[in-house]
């Protein structure tokens, strides 16, 4: 019995607590960044946005949680019941199991394994599962074609996401994102992250996280004024709220990455005495708001895309850019001999 | 018996029985679904072997990439399974054939591997990196990828293009008579090609240079 526990049983206990230590500030920082987004967005438009619920509106997103949970259940009668119960799971669970691999902190990770970045490439692939399932079982040709819009644009950008994340790695040299942060740290404080050296590549990557995690000016998919959420046009109540939350975490995801690859994530702006007496969760928590809010504003100012603009953005600007911006960092690492 | 071994019976198992599930299934959307499944848990299986790097492109390539064109071909083509069904006795003796010949090809493998006959160390194993090194094993499969077998993989990846440029020529018509954008035409457009000032007098209307004078 005691060895049952020492096998199983502590090594679960501690997995579990440590899932548990991620999962629930994350939630609960989703619930603010969803706020956040409704404000910055209001605040644009010169309205008040979410205040009556709580002091300043701070309660909303649990009220909007509350009535979500506590609305019933509505599954079409044509639809695969199996599969359209699945898909919102599907999307939720991959977007949150993403946030194993972030580090918030020099130590501060769940899993600090080598292939951190391509674990997240491969889990930022499946999540066209959710959209695809959701959209084929709900059994309705809008929703069908919004998930086929949704998954197009989703596979398209991942390429261009992909070829960035191969030029900060030629840089770095390792897959690992606590060593990608701090191969960022040098003598020059901000100006050595690589926002700077790689300028181009990391305007790429905050264009094409926003048409990755179907932000406007990319949300065509699902459109809400005009297509009435696309994929999801089917779904109600709780299975509604886990594609709502998987978006949102998916957005967080891509958030802290821009921070990490780009922005030093855990590292001061510069190394000296104030700054670096500030723990580096708060550094971190800064430019992961910054970055945020960065994408409310392109949410709040910019007008949405044509479809056929968002394709040929995509593979005919971004595709060769990137591609020849990974030849071109190769280039100058090998014959500058400043390979890692 | 520990943590690990309790994974590999999870994966292992949940592995052969999305497989079953893939050929005995009666959707084919399903089907594509359990192969999604069985392809992860394979993936779960190089993990616990140890080749993360292998586990983590089998996840984007096959499940993310490949998978996906599989399930969209799928939906869209609205298969009819009864009528495909109908052609089952039809082609049993060819698929029993195949599956015969496999099956046998299989025992004389595991026949001879178990009885003795092949020693595992008698075949020649590849270039690894040193037993107790601190390589990684993405570092090791690049330092073997593109140094041993760079000319393997170049022509992978040559086959791969032609495959590519081959679909393009395929799908690739150019109607006449479509409307196209056509940015470097919208960009390289300026006001004197564009805008005309006219003075209007009076009381008079202005019309286009090519419109003909108006009805009453």
């Amino acid at each position: 019995m005691a060895e049952l526990w020492t096998n199983y049983g502590w090594p679960g206990t501690v997995i579990l607590a440590q899932s548990l230590a991620v999962l629930l500030p994350l939630l609960i920082i989703v619930a603010y960044i969803i706020y956040l987004d409704r404000k910055i967005w209001a605040a644009v438009q010169m309205r008040r946005g979410p205040n009556a619920v709580g002091a300043f509106g701070l309660l909303q997103s649990f009220a909007d949680m509350l009535k979500f949970l506590f609305k019933e259940v509505v599954i079409p009668s044509g639809s695969d019941r199996s599969v359209y119960l699945l898909a919102p799971l599907v999307s939720t669970v991959l977007a949150l199991s993403a946030w194993a691999v972030i580090p918030v902190n020099a130590g501060w990770v769940v899993a600090d394994i080598n292939v951190g970045i391509l674990y997240i490439l491969a889990i930022s692939s499946l999540e066209v599962y959710g959209i695809i399932m959701g959209g084929w079982a709900s059994n309705s040709k809008y929703a069908f074609l919004g998930a086929l819009r949704s998954a197009a644009q989703m596979v398209s950008y991942e390429v261009s996401i992909g070829f960035v994340i191969v030029s900060v790695l030629l840089c770095v040299g390792s897959l690992n994102l606590t060593d990608i942060v701090n191969a960022q740290s040098g003598p020059y404080g901000f100006l050595n992250w690589y926002w700077l050296p790689l300028f181009p590549v990391f305007v790429i990557f905050f264009i094409s996280a926003l048409a990755e995690t179907n932000r406007p000016p990319f949300d065509l998919p699902e459109a809400e004024s005009e297509l009435v959420a696309g994929f999801m046009v089917e779904y109600g109540s709780s299975p509604y709220m886990l594609f709502m939350l998987g978006e949102y975490v998916a957005i967080c995801l891509m958030c802290a990455l821009t921070t990490i690859l780009f922005l030093g994530g855990w590292l001061p702006p510069w190394d000296i005495a104030p700054l670096n007496w500030v723990p580096g969760i708060v550094w971190f928590a800064l430019k992961f708001i910054f970055v945020f809010f960065a994408f409310s504003m392109v949410k709040a100012i910019v007008p949405r895309y044509r479809y056929d603009q968002l394709m040929r953005l995509g593979w005919k600007v971004f595709l060769p850019i990137s591609l020849f911006m990974v030849v071109a960092v190769a280039s100058v690492l090998h014959f500058g001999n400043l390979a890692p | 018996m520990n943590l690990v071994a309790a994974f590999f019976y999870l994966f292992a198992g949940l592995t052969v029985a999305s497989a079953f599930m893939v050929i005995s299934t009666r959707n084919p959307v399903h089907a594509v679904l359990f192969l999604i499944l069985a392809f992860f848990n394979s993936a779960g299986l190089f993990l616990l072997l140890g080749a993360e790097f292998i586990a983590m492109v089998l996840v984007i390539v096959y499940v993310g990439a490949v998978a996906v064109l599989f399930l969209f071909v799928v939906m869209m083509l609205d298969v009819d399974f009864a009528e495909l069904k109908g052609g089952f006795a039809q082609y049993l003796p060819l698929g029993a054939l195949i599956g015969i010949i496999l099956l046998v090809e299989l025992i004389l493998v595991l026949g001879a591997w178990v009885g003795g006959g092949v020693k595992v160390a008698s075949i020649p194993s590849a270039p690894g990196p040193a037993p107790g090194s601190t390589l990684t094993n993405t570092e090791s499969i690049g330092n073997i990828l593109y140094t041993d077998y760079i000319f393997y993989f170049e022509m992978a990846g040559l086959i791969l293009l032609i495959a590519m440029v081959g679909a393009i020529v395929l799908t690739l018509h150019q109607k006449a008579g479509v409307k196209r954008q056509d940015v470097a035409r919208q960009v390289a457009r300026t006001r004197d090609g564009s805008i005309e000032v006219i003075e209007v007098e009076s009381g008079k209307a202005v019309f286009p240079q090519s419109a003909k004078e108006p009805g009453p």
